[in-house]
């Protein structure tokens, strides 16, 4: 049971250095994969989340989807897929544009609809038309928020792509999922360690990004004492 | 897989009892966490309200463990608690669930305006009886929203539990999958489904019961 002794044997083995199963070829499978389905998800609920945060039309359809879509367990889905379609990347790819997708569709929605009232009765006072209205003013007001969904989706996929290597396909999963079948922990241990770092550091990354897309004078509401106060966008974010 | 149907109706017909066992493990496995979490994240979050310093670095942590992937956490704990172990699932869903259920209890905490605490000491009333009596209403439909997130996904992830010997409905998946044979699967991602909107359900209908002056707890 020592854990520093197997971390020592994971990186040690000469297999995880070069050649089809380094340690090199499985991050980038992974991140392949992660990209890949946020790319399919992004591509229709960005655009589809910030006309319904705009109208305000088919938020209750969509809230009600996006709970089913949350309770779609992803195991489920790749295993299907996979009788269904044959091992290969669009069988792990659908499951995983099927998580990616509500997040980015619900911080979408929210983000424009937060945009202050008084603000887009300006914008559209001053002669802006309404996709004007939508893509300058609201899109940077909801830019945080549609951040914080994406943040949401990555770090979601990024742990979810493990499960693809059950369905025969590469990334940091073969790892985890050759070490429990072979029995061999240390093997486990080491994806296991390796998808937690990719997961931080997503996380991270998006950290700073949110940081940086705050528009200056909207986005974090300021309290009487000058201290930004990000209490309500947490919470929002948790439930995104 | 060529000629085989999705459902096989048969076989769902001659197997009610198994998956209602396995649906019953399942809720289990899931909501079990969810309501020590929910033990956890109340007296945390009231602790995070009195010494507000204690919040920004727990939320941080429990950021980090939010992007734990399920999977990974299952296998790292297995040379503690063992392989098919309930408490090898249930203990990394209990941490997802506070990770979800303190920011909301603490936002909830947080909307008493200062003016009513102020009016119920002044009507005499003790720390603990304003809690019971004006903060913990007031949190109750943050609470209830928290907690429907927690649960739905606490139900999607246990599935994931199966690749390490327990996860309820999730067995199905790896049992069509071995068998090539997609009634099962078909049958267990409906009944995680329903199992969830079903625990959804209950949620809200008891956050009307609870707190029936809420606007906000059913809207989401």
């Amino acid at each position: 049971m020592n854990w520093l002794a197997w971390i020592n044997d994971f990186l040690a083995d000469p297999a995880h250095h070069a050649g089809p199963d380094s340690i090199a070829v499985r991050v980038s499978e992974h991140l392949a994969f992660t990209a890949q389905a946020l790319f399919w998800a992004a591509l229709p609920a960005v655009p589809l989340g910030l006309l319904i945060g705009y109208t305000g039309r088919g938020v209750v359809a969509v809230t009600a989807l996006t709970g089913i879509a949350r309770a779609l367990p992803t195991l489920g889905l790749v295993t299907l897929a996979v009788l269904l379609v044959g091992v290969g990347e669009l069988s792990v790819l659908v499951p995983l544009v099927a998580l990616a997708a509500p997040p980015l569709l619900v911080a979408a929605a929210e983000g424009v609809r937060s945009t202050d009232p008084e603000v887009r009765d300006a914008a559209r006072g001053i002669g802006l038309s309404h996709p004007q209205t939508l893509l300058r003013v609201c899109l940077p007001t909801a830019l945080p928020t549609l951040l914080a969904g994406l943040r949401t989706a990555t770090v979601q996929v990024i742990a979810t792509a493990t499960i693809a290597a059950y369905a025969g396909l590469g990334g940091l999963g073969r790892y985890v999922v050759d070490g429990l079948a072979t029995r061999n922990f240390a093997t486990t241990l080491g994806g296991a360690l390796l998808v937690v770092l990719l997961a931080v550091a997503a996380q991270l990354l998006f950290a700073v990004l949110i940081r940086a897309a705050e528009p200056p004078g909207t986005g974090a509401a300021r309290t009487p004492t000058g201290r930004t106060d990000r209490s309500t966008r947490t919470h929002h974010e948790e439930l995104i | 897989m060529d000629g085989e149907p999705l459902v096989r109706w048969p076989w769902i017909g001659s197997h009610l009892a198994y998956l209602s066992s396995l649906t019953a493990d399942h809720a289990v496995i899931a909501l079990v966490p969810v309501a020590v979490a929910l033990a956890l994240a109340v007296p945390l979050g009231l602790a995070c309200t009195r010494f507000p310093r204690l919040y920004q670095p727990l939320a941080a942590v429990f950021n980090v463990v939010y992007a734990l992937p399920s999977l990974a956490v299952f296998v790292v704990l297995i040379p503690y608690t063992g392989l098919a172990e309930m408490a090898t699932v249930m203990i990394p869903l209990t941490f997802y669930a506070v990770a979800v259920l303190l920011p909301t209890t603490v936002d909830g905490l947080r909307t008493v305006p200062d003016p009513v605490r102020q009016a119920a000491t002044a009507m005499g009333y003790g720390p603990w009886h304003r809690l019971a009596a004006v903060e913990l209403p007031a949190a109750l439909p943050f609470l209830v929203a928290g907690l429907r997130v927690a649960a739905v996904s606490s139900i999607s992830l246990a599935a994931v539990g199966a690749l390490i010997g327990r996860g309820g409905l999730g067995y199905l998946f790896i049992d069509g999958f071995q068998r090539t044979f997609p009634t099962p699967i078909v049958a267990g991602i409906v009944l995680v489904v329903l199992l969830a909107l079903a625990v959804d359900l209950l949620l809200v209908l008891a956050g009307r019961l609870l707190a029936p002056w809420a606007t906000r707890g059913g809207a989401r």
